[in-house]
Protein backbone atom coordinates (compact mmCIF):
# COMPACT_ATOMS: atom_id res chain seq x y z
CA UNK A 1 0.00 0.00 0.00
CA UNK A 2 1.49 3.62 -0.77
CA UNK A 3 1.57 6.17 1.54
CA UNK A 4 -0.95 8.23 -0.31
CA UNK A 5 -4.19 6.58 1.14
CA UNK A 6 -3.57 6.79 4.26
CA UNK A 7 -2.56 10.32 4.81
CA UNK A 8 -5.73 12.97 5.59
CA UNK A 9 -5.62 16.27 4.19
CA UNK A 10 -5.96 19.22 6.76
CA UNK A 11 -7.31 22.22 5.77
CA UNK A 12 -8.38 25.60 7.80
CA UNK A 13 -10.69 27.87 5.56
CA UNK A 14 -9.46 31.88 6.45
CA UNK A 15 -12.52 33.53 5.44
CA UNK A 16 -14.05 31.31 8.34
CA UNK A 17 -11.90 31.30 11.20
CA UNK A 18 -12.17 33.59 13.64
CA UNK A 19 -9.23 32.64 16.20
CA UNK A 20 -10.95 30.76 18.45
CA UNK A 21 -7.81 28.95 19.21
CA UNK A 22 -10.07 26.06 19.55
CA UNK A 23 -8.52 23.57 17.08
CA UNK A 24 -5.07 24.48 18.62
CA UNK A 25 -5.87 23.55 22.04
CA UNK A 26 -7.65 20.13 20.70
CA UNK A 27 -4.87 19.17 18.55
CA UNK A 28 -1.47 21.51 19.61
CA UNK A 29 1.04 19.57 17.31
CA UNK A 30 -1.34 19.80 14.07
CA UNK A 31 -2.79 23.77 14.54
CA UNK A 32 -0.63 27.16 15.06
CA UNK A 33 -2.32 30.59 15.29
CA UNK A 34 -0.38 32.52 12.87
CA UNK A 35 -1.69 36.49 13.39
CA UNK A 36 -4.54 35.84 14.84
CA UNK A 37 -5.69 33.00 12.44
CA UNK A 38 -5.51 29.08 12.89
CA UNK A 39 -3.04 27.33 10.04
CA UNK A 40 -2.17 23.73 9.98
CA UNK A 41 1.10 22.48 10.62
CA UNK A 42 1.20 20.41 8.16
CA UNK A 43 -1.33 19.87 5.26
CA UNK A 44 -0.99 15.95 4.65
CA UNK A 45 -1.05 14.46 8.09
CA UNK A 46 -1.13 10.39 9.11
CA UNK A 47 -4.69 9.57 10.60
CA UNK A 48 -5.33 10.55 14.22
CA UNK A 49 -8.18 10.96 15.99
CA UNK A 50 -7.55 14.55 17.88
CA UNK A 51 -7.90 15.98 13.91
CA UNK A 52 -12.00 15.11 14.13
CA UNK A 53 -12.09 16.29 17.49
CA UNK A 54 -10.42 19.73 15.91
CA UNK A 55 -12.88 19.84 13.21
CA UNK A 56 -15.97 18.77 14.80
CA UNK A 57 -15.30 21.34 17.83
CA UNK A 58 -15.06 24.43 15.48
CA UNK A 59 -18.10 26.89 15.75
CA UNK A 60 -17.26 28.08 11.97
CA UNK A 61 -17.08 24.45 10.90
CA UNK A 62 -13.67 26.49 8.64
CA UNK A 63 -11.56 23.05 10.29
CA UNK A 64 -11.65 20.32 7.04
CA UNK A 65 -10.39 16.79 7.13
CA UNK A 66 -10.22 14.84 4.02
CA UNK A 67 -8.64 11.95 2.62
CA UNK A 68 -5.58 12.74 1.26
CA UNK A 69 -6.73 12.61 -2.20
CA UNK A 70 -9.03 15.75 -1.15
CA UNK A 71 -12.32 13.98 -2.33
CA UNK A 72 -13.75 12.91 0.44
CA UNK A 73 -14.41 14.78 3.35
CA UNK A 74 -13.84 12.87 6.31
CA UNK A 75 -14.92 16.05 9.25
CA UNK A 76 -17.22 17.92 10.03
CA UNK A 77 -20.12 15.71 9.64
CA UNK A 78 -22.91 17.05 7.72
CA UNK B 1 15.69 35.90 36.05
CA UNK B 2 12.91 37.57 38.67
CA UNK B 3 12.33 37.26 42.47
CA UNK B 4 10.84 34.36 43.31
CA UNK B 5 6.88 34.46 43.68
CA UNK B 6 7.20 34.04 47.00
CA UNK B 7 9.00 36.58 47.80
CA UNK B 8 6.63 39.15 46.45
CA UNK B 9 3.35 40.41 48.14
CA UNK B 10 0.40 39.75 46.18
CA UNK B 11 -2.04 42.44 45.99
CA UNK B 12 -5.66 41.41 46.41
CA UNK B 13 -7.83 40.86 43.54
CA UNK B 14 -9.61 42.19 42.24
CA UNK B 15 -8.10 45.66 42.84
CA UNK B 16 -11.41 47.18 43.52
CA UNK B 17 -15.07 47.07 43.48
CA UNK B 18 -16.91 47.03 40.10
CA UNK B 19 -17.88 50.72 39.36
CA UNK B 20 -20.46 50.67 35.94
CA UNK B 21 -18.59 49.21 33.50
CA UNK B 22 -15.17 51.07 34.16
CA UNK B 23 -11.98 49.32 34.24
CA UNK B 24 -9.77 50.34 37.09
CA UNK B 25 -6.53 52.00 35.60
CA UNK B 26 -4.48 49.70 37.05
CA UNK B 27 -4.32 47.82 34.21
CA UNK B 28 -3.36 49.83 31.97
CA UNK B 29 -0.40 50.58 34.70
CA UNK B 30 0.16 46.58 34.83
CA UNK B 31 -0.28 46.03 30.88
CA UNK B 32 3.15 48.52 30.49
CA UNK B 33 5.09 47.75 33.82
CA UNK B 34 4.28 44.26 35.55
CA UNK B 35 2.71 42.59 32.93
CA UNK B 36 2.32 39.27 35.13
CA UNK B 37 2.01 40.54 38.99
CA UNK B 38 0.79 38.65 41.81
CA UNK B 39 -2.73 38.46 43.79
CA UNK B 40 -4.30 37.04 46.04
CA UNK B 41 -8.01 36.37 45.47
CA UNK B 42 -10.45 36.86 48.62
CA UNK B 43 -10.13 32.70 48.77
CA UNK B 44 -7.30 30.44 47.99
CA UNK B 45 -3.72 30.21 47.41
CA UNK B 46 -1.82 33.38 45.83
CA UNK B 47 -1.75 33.25 41.88
CA UNK B 48 -0.38 34.85 39.02
CA UNK B 49 -2.58 37.33 37.01
CA UNK B 50 -2.04 37.59 33.65
CA UNK B 51 -3.09 41.77 31.60
CA UNK B 52 -1.80 41.48 28.31
CA UNK B 53 -3.35 40.37 25.21
CA UNK B 54 -0.81 37.98 24.36
CA UNK B 55 -0.04 36.59 27.58
CA UNK B 56 -3.61 36.07 28.04
CA UNK B 57 -4.27 34.42 25.31
CA UNK B 58 -0.87 32.08 26.02
CA UNK B 59 -2.90 31.19 29.57
CA UNK B 60 -5.97 30.32 27.66
CA UNK B 61 -4.70 28.54 24.39
CA UNK B 62 -1.71 26.84 25.52
CA UNK B 63 -1.83 23.34 26.42
CA UNK B 64 1.45 23.87 28.93
CA UNK B 65 -1.57 25.69 30.80
CA UNK B 66 -4.54 22.89 32.58
CA UNK B 67 -7.92 23.48 34.10
CA UNK B 68 -7.90 19.73 35.28
CA UNK B 69 -5.03 20.05 37.40
CA UNK B 70 -6.72 22.75 39.39
CA UNK B 71 -8.91 19.97 41.06
CA UNK B 72 -7.78 19.31 44.16
CA UNK B 73 -5.98 22.28 44.95
CA UNK B 74 -6.74 25.15 46.82
CA UNK B 75 -7.23 27.65 43.77
CA UNK B 76 -7.89 30.92 43.72
CA UNK B 77 -11.42 32.00 43.95
CA UNK B 78 -14.42 35.24 44.93
CA UNK B 79 -16.27 31.90 46.94
CA UNK B 80 -15.02 30.70 50.30
CA UNK B 81 -16.00 27.04 48.75
CA UNK B 82 -14.55 25.41 46.00
CA UNK B 83 -17.45 24.85 43.32
CA UNK B 84 -17.38 21.33 41.37
CA UNK B 85 -17.02 23.52 37.87
CA UNK B 86 -17.69 20.58 35.56
CA UNK B 87 -16.40 20.41 31.77
CA UNK B 88 -14.47 23.56 32.77
CA UNK B 89 -12.23 21.61 34.71
CA UNK B 90 -11.64 19.33 32.23
CA UNK B 91 -8.44 18.96 29.68
CA UNK B 92 -8.50 17.48 26.37
CA UNK B 93 -9.43 14.63 25.57
CA UNK B 94 -12.10 14.53 28.11
CA UNK B 95 -13.19 18.26 28.11
CA UNK B 96 -13.63 17.16 23.93
CA UNK B 97 -15.94 14.23 24.09
CA UNK B 98 -17.93 16.59 26.67
CA UNK B 99 -18.28 19.25 24.54
CA UNK B 100 -18.86 17.70 21.41
CA UNK B 101 -21.89 16.20 22.88
CA UNK B 102 -22.89 20.33 22.42
CA UNK B 103 -20.62 21.76 19.89
CA UNK B 104 -22.75 20.87 16.84
CA UNK B 105 -25.87 22.79 18.60
CA UNK B 106 -23.47 26.39 18.17
CA UNK B 107 -22.15 26.14 15.10
CA UNK B 108 -22.35 29.62 13.39
CA UNK B 109 -24.67 27.48 10.59
CA UNK B 110 -26.84 26.26 12.94
CA UNK B 111 -27.75 29.73 15.01
CA UNK B 112 -28.36 30.59 11.39
CA UNK B 113 -31.21 28.82 11.32
CA UNK B 114 -32.78 30.27 14.76
CA UNK B 115 -32.19 33.69 13.77
CA UNK B 116 -35.75 34.25 12.38
CA UNK B 117 -37.36 32.92 15.20
CA UNK B 118 -35.03 35.27 17.69
CA UNK B 119 -36.61 37.98 15.51
CA UNK B 120 -39.94 37.45 16.14
CA UNK B 121 -39.51 36.67 19.76
CA UNK B 122 -37.56 40.11 20.20
CA UNK B 123 -40.84 41.99 18.29
CA UNK B 124 -43.12 40.37 20.62
CA UNK B 125 -41.22 41.65 23.59
CA UNK B 126 -40.82 45.09 22.19
CA UNK B 127 -44.59 44.84 21.73
CA UNK B 128 -44.70 44.31 25.48
CA UNK B 129 -42.15 47.12 26.51
CA UNK B 130 -43.76 49.43 24.62
CA UNK B 131 -47.64 48.83 25.79
CA UNK B 132 -45.80 48.66 29.23
CA UNK B 133 -44.26 52.59 28.27
CA UNK B 134 -42.83 54.54 28.39
CA UNK B 135 -40.51 54.55 30.57
CA UNK B 136 -40.37 50.75 30.55
CA UNK B 137 -37.64 48.48 31.89
CA UNK B 138 -35.50 46.93 28.96
CA UNK B 139 -33.60 44.65 31.64
CA UNK B 140 -37.22 43.03 32.37
CA UNK B 141 -39.01 43.24 29.21
CA UNK B 142 -36.22 42.29 26.29
CA UNK B 143 -32.73 41.55 28.12
CA UNK B 144 -33.84 38.73 30.62
CA UNK B 145 -36.35 37.15 28.76
CA UNK B 146 -35.15 36.86 25.46
CA UNK B 147 -32.13 34.85 26.00
CA UNK B 148 -34.15 32.52 28.31
CA UNK B 149 -36.76 31.90 25.64
CA UNK B 150 -33.70 31.18 22.97
CA UNK B 151 -31.74 29.14 24.87
CA UNK B 152 -35.01 27.00 26.59
CA UNK B 153 -36.38 26.25 22.90
CA UNK B 154 -33.12 24.97 21.72
CA UNK B 155 -32.33 22.31 24.88
CA UNK B 156 -35.79 21.92 25.19
CA UNK B 157 -36.39 23.00 28.36
CA UNK B 158 -40.10 24.39 29.29
CA UNK B 159 -40.15 27.91 29.20
CA UNK B 160 -42.62 27.76 32.28
CA UNK B 161 -40.62 26.82 34.77
CA UNK B 162 -38.48 29.70 33.92
CA UNK B 163 -39.16 31.20 37.49
CA UNK B 164 -37.28 28.47 39.52
CA UNK B 165 -34.57 27.48 37.38
CA UNK B 166 -33.92 31.69 36.66
CA UNK B 167 -33.32 31.64 40.41
CA UNK B 168 -31.08 28.89 40.72
CA UNK B 169 -29.11 30.09 37.89
CA UNK B 170 -27.52 33.27 39.90
CA UNK B 171 -25.30 30.51 41.48
CA UNK B 172 -23.07 30.10 38.63
CA UNK B 173 -22.14 33.58 38.61
CA UNK B 174 -22.30 34.71 42.31
CA UNK B 175 -19.25 35.91 44.29
CA UNK B 176 -21.13 37.12 47.18
CA UNK B 177 -24.67 37.88 46.54
CA UNK B 178 -25.11 34.27 47.91
CA UNK B 179 -23.86 32.36 50.75
CA UNK B 180 -22.02 29.38 49.86
CA UNK B 181 -24.94 27.14 51.42
CA UNK B 182 -27.71 29.18 49.20
CA UNK B 183 -25.42 28.52 45.86
CA UNK B 184 -25.20 24.93 46.48
CA UNK B 185 -29.02 24.52 47.36
CA UNK B 186 -29.26 26.35 43.80
CA UNK B 187 -26.49 24.49 42.34
CA UNK B 188 -28.02 21.20 43.21
CA UNK B 189 -32.14 22.03 42.79
CA UNK B 190 -30.48 22.95 39.28
CA UNK B 191 -28.67 19.57 38.84
CA UNK B 192 -32.21 17.30 40.10
CA UNK B 193 -34.37 19.68 37.55
CA UNK B 194 -32.29 19.03 34.76
CA UNK B 195 -31.80 15.59 35.59
CA UNK B 196 -35.24 14.78 35.95
CA UNK B 197 -35.60 16.64 31.78
CA UNK B 198 -33.00 14.13 30.96
CA UNK B 199 -34.57 11.25 32.80
CA UNK B 200 -37.72 11.74 30.62
CA UNK B 201 -36.15 11.88 27.65
CA UNK B 202 -35.22 8.46 28.02
CA UNK B 203 -38.87 7.65 27.89
CA UNK B 204 -39.95 9.98 25.47
CA UNK B 205 -36.79 10.93 22.86
CA UNK B 206 -37.16 14.41 21.57
CA UNK B 207 -35.34 16.18 18.51
CA UNK B 208 -34.25 19.17 20.98
CA UNK B 209 -30.55 19.62 22.45
CA UNK B 210 -31.41 17.69 25.65
CA UNK B 211 -32.90 14.68 23.43
CA UNK B 212 -29.63 14.48 21.11
CA UNK B 213 -27.50 14.60 24.73
CA UNK B 214 -29.40 11.38 25.59
CA UNK B 215 -28.98 9.81 22.50
CA UNK B 216 -25.05 10.65 22.12
CA UNK B 217 -24.84 9.39 26.20
CA UNK B 218 -26.79 6.17 25.21
CA UNK B 219 -24.39 5.48 21.81
CA UNK B 220 -20.65 6.28 23.84
CA UNK B 221 -21.01 4.53 27.23
CA UNK B 222 -17.61 6.53 28.23
CA UNK B 223 -19.48 9.63 28.77
CA UNK B 224 -20.27 9.30 32.12
CA UNK B 225 -24.26 10.17 32.94
CA UNK B 226 -23.67 13.09 35.60
CA UNK B 227 -21.62 15.18 33.78
CA UNK B 228 -23.74 15.06 30.89
CA UNK B 229 -26.61 16.50 33.77
CA UNK B 230 -24.35 19.16 34.86
CA UNK B 231 -23.23 20.20 31.28
CA UNK B 232 -26.72 20.61 30.41
CA UNK B 233 -27.55 22.65 33.76
CA UNK B 234 -24.63 25.08 32.42
CA UNK B 235 -25.74 25.78 29.68
CA UNK B 236 -28.82 26.60 30.83
CA UNK B 237 -27.39 28.53 33.32
CA UNK B 238 -24.31 30.46 31.36
CA UNK B 239 -27.31 31.12 28.38
CA UNK B 240 -28.96 33.13 31.50
CA UNK B 241 -26.76 35.08 32.80
CA UNK B 242 -23.89 36.45 30.38
CA UNK B 243 -26.26 37.63 27.31
CA UNK B 244 -29.14 38.78 29.93
CA UNK B 245 -26.17 40.93 31.29
CA UNK B 246 -24.60 42.00 28.19
CA UNK B 247 -28.02 43.31 25.99
CA UNK B 248 -28.36 46.39 29.19
CA UNK B 249 -24.59 46.88 28.89
CA UNK B 250 -24.75 47.37 25.28
CA UNK B 251 -28.17 49.45 25.41
CA UNK B 252 -26.09 51.65 28.09
CA UNK B 253 -23.14 52.49 26.20
CA UNK B 254 -25.05 53.65 23.11
CA UNK B 255 -27.66 55.27 25.11
CA UNK B 256 -24.40 57.52 27.28
CA UNK B 257 -23.15 58.27 23.82
CA UNK B 258 -26.02 58.83 21.35
CA UNK B 259 -23.95 59.99 18.79
CA UNK B 260 -22.69 56.28 18.47
CA UNK B 261 -26.30 55.29 18.52
CA UNK B 262 -27.26 57.81 15.67
CA UNK B 263 -24.21 56.63 13.86
CA UNK B 264 -25.98 52.99 14.09
CA UNK B 265 -29.58 53.89 13.26
CA UNK B 266 -27.99 55.53 10.28
CA UNK B 267 -26.65 52.26 8.81
CA UNK B 268 -27.87 49.42 10.52
CA UNK B 269 -25.12 47.38 8.66
CA UNK B 270 -22.65 48.24 11.14
CA UNK B 271 -24.28 46.05 13.56
CA UNK B 272 -22.32 43.16 13.56
CA UNK B 273 -19.06 44.97 13.62
CA UNK B 274 -20.46 46.87 16.66
CA UNK B 275 -21.29 43.89 18.02
CA UNK B 276 -17.95 42.73 18.32
CA UNK B 277 -16.68 46.20 19.31
CA UNK B 278 -19.29 46.40 22.07
CA UNK B 279 -17.99 42.41 23.19
CA UNK B 280 -14.79 44.42 23.09
CA UNK B 281 -15.36 47.46 24.69
CA UNK B 282 -17.69 45.98 27.64
CA UNK B 283 -15.35 44.85 30.33
CA UNK B 284 -18.11 41.67 31.23
CA UNK B 285 -16.67 40.41 33.47
CA UNK B 286 -16.04 41.98 37.47
CA UNK B 287 -13.65 39.35 38.38
CA UNK B 288 -11.16 36.65 37.57
CA UNK B 289 -12.29 32.74 37.83
CA UNK B 290 -10.95 29.38 36.47
CA UNK B 291 -6.86 29.84 37.32
CA UNK B 292 -4.97 27.56 34.69
CA UNK B 293 -2.47 25.79 36.19
CA UNK B 294 1.20 25.69 34.70
CA UNK B 295 1.95 21.72 33.83
CA UNK B 296 5.85 22.67 33.09
CA UNK B 297 7.36 25.94 34.18
CA UNK B 298 6.74 28.68 31.42
CA UNK B 299 8.06 31.92 30.83
CA UNK B 300 5.68 34.54 30.62
CA UNK B 301 5.10 38.42 30.23
CA UNK B 302 8.81 38.84 31.96
CA UNK B 303 8.50 35.87 34.75
CA UNK B 304 9.06 32.16 34.91
CA UNK B 305 5.91 30.66 35.92
CA UNK B 306 6.47 27.59 37.37
CA UNK B 307 5.17 24.55 37.33
CA UNK B 308 2.07 24.38 39.64
CA UNK B 309 1.57 27.50 39.85
CA UNK B 310 -2.09 29.14 39.18
CA UNK B 311 -2.46 31.92 36.51
CA UNK B 312 -5.68 34.12 36.24
CA UNK B 313 -6.33 36.30 33.96
CA UNK B 314 -7.91 39.62 33.00
CA UNK B 315 -10.11 39.17 29.55
CA UNK B 316 -11.21 42.85 29.94
CA UNK B 317 -7.14 44.44 30.65
CA UNK B 318 -6.60 41.98 27.28
CA UNK B 319 -9.41 43.49 25.21
CA UNK B 320 -7.72 47.26 25.96
CA UNK B 321 -4.22 46.33 25.32
CA UNK B 322 -2.91 49.43 23.34
CA UNK B 323 -0.62 46.81 21.26
CA UNK B 324 -3.03 45.13 19.75
CA UNK B 325 -6.28 47.61 19.33
CA UNK B 326 -5.76 50.94 18.03
CA UNK B 327 -7.00 53.64 20.80
CA UNK B 328 -8.38 50.82 22.98
CA UNK B 329 -9.96 53.18 25.25
CA UNK B 330 -12.28 54.93 22.41
CA UNK B 331 -15.61 53.08 21.14
CA UNK B 332 -15.46 52.75 17.34
CA UNK B 333 -18.20 50.69 15.80
CA UNK B 334 -16.23 50.59 12.86
CA UNK B 335 -13.34 49.02 14.35
CA UNK B 336 -11.48 46.85 11.69
CA UNK B 337 -8.64 44.63 13.46
CA UNK B 338 -10.74 43.54 16.57
CA UNK B 339 -9.11 40.00 17.85
CA UNK B 340 -11.11 40.70 21.48
CA UNK B 341 -11.41 37.81 24.00
CA UNK B 342 -14.56 38.70 24.97
CA UNK B 343 -15.38 34.91 24.48
CA UNK B 344 -12.21 33.49 25.94
CA UNK B 345 -9.84 31.77 23.84
CA UNK B 346 -8.71 28.59 23.45
CA UNK B 347 -10.30 24.71 24.18
CA UNK B 348 -12.78 26.62 26.84
CA UNK B 349 -13.58 29.33 24.41
CA UNK B 350 -17.57 30.69 25.01
CA UNK B 351 -19.30 27.13 23.04
CA UNK B 352 -22.42 30.10 23.16
CA UNK B 353 -20.32 32.70 21.06
CA UNK B 354 -22.22 32.47 17.71
CA UNK B 355 -25.73 31.94 19.38
CA UNK B 356 -25.28 35.17 21.77
CA UNK B 357 -23.38 37.48 18.50
CA UNK B 358 -26.87 36.13 17.04
CA UNK B 359 -28.80 37.68 19.73
CA UNK B 360 -27.48 40.41 20.46
CA UNK B 361 -27.19 41.55 16.70
CA UNK B 362 -30.66 40.59 16.32
CA UNK B 363 -31.48 43.05 19.74
CA UNK B 364 -30.00 45.94 17.96
CA UNK B 365 -31.31 45.85 14.98
CA UNK B 366 -34.93 45.27 16.42
CA UNK B 367 -34.33 48.19 18.86
CA UNK B 368 -33.08 50.57 15.81
CA UNK B 369 -35.87 49.16 13.69
CA UNK B 370 -38.56 49.64 16.58
CA UNK B 371 -37.71 52.45 18.72
CA UNK B 372 -35.34 55.09 16.73
CA UNK B 373 -35.63 57.30 19.52
CA UNK B 374 -34.47 55.14 22.21
CA UNK B 375 -33.21 57.00 25.30
CA UNK B 376 -32.51 56.50 29.23
CA UNK B 377 -35.83 57.58 31.19
CA UNK B 378 -33.62 58.35 33.78
CA UNK B 379 -30.47 60.33 34.65
CA UNK B 380 -26.86 57.83 34.29
CA UNK B 381 -26.88 58.61 38.06
CA UNK B 382 -29.94 57.31 38.68
CA UNK B 383 -29.30 53.23 37.42
CA UNK B 384 -28.10 50.80 40.05
CA UNK B 385 -25.40 48.33 39.32
CA UNK B 386 -25.95 44.18 40.03
CA UNK B 387 -23.30 43.03 42.88
CA UNK B 388 -21.60 40.34 44.01
CA UNK B 389 -21.63 38.56 40.64
CA UNK B 390 -18.95 37.50 38.69
CA UNK B 391 -20.75 39.81 35.76
CA UNK B 392 -21.89 43.20 35.64
CA UNK B 393 -24.79 44.51 34.79
CA UNK B 394 -27.71 47.09 35.45
CA UNK B 395 -30.15 46.18 37.50
CA UNK B 396 -32.54 47.69 35.45
CA UNK B 397 -32.61 49.89 32.56
CA UNK B 398 -35.37 52.33 32.81
CA UNK B 399 -35.74 54.10 28.67
CA UNK B 400 -37.92 55.75 26.89
CA UNK B 401 -38.63 56.14 23.15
Amino acid sequence: MSGVEQMWRVHVDPTRCIGSGICAGIAPGHFVLVGGLSRPVAERVAPDDALLDAAESCPMEAVVVSEGDGLRRIAPEP
Amino acid sequence: MTEAPETIIPQRYPFSDPVRLDLDPRYARLRREQPLTRVRMPFGEPAWLATRHADVRTVLGDPRFSRAASVGRDEPRNTPRRMQAGILEMDPPEHTRLRRLVAKAFTARRVEQLRPRTRQVADELVDGMLAAGPPADLVEHLATPLPIRVICDLLGVPVTDQDRFHTWSEAIVSTTSLTGEQAQQYVDNLLAYMGELIARRHEEPTDDLLGAMVRARDADDRLDAEEVVRLAAGLLAAGHETTVSQIPNFVYVLLTRPEEWARLRADPQLVPNAVEELMRFVPLGASSAFARYALEDVELGGVLVRAGEPVVVSIPSANRDETVFVEPDRLDLTRQSNPHLGFGHGVHHCVGAQLARMELQVVLETLIDRTPGLRLAVPESALTWKSGLLVRGPVALPVAW
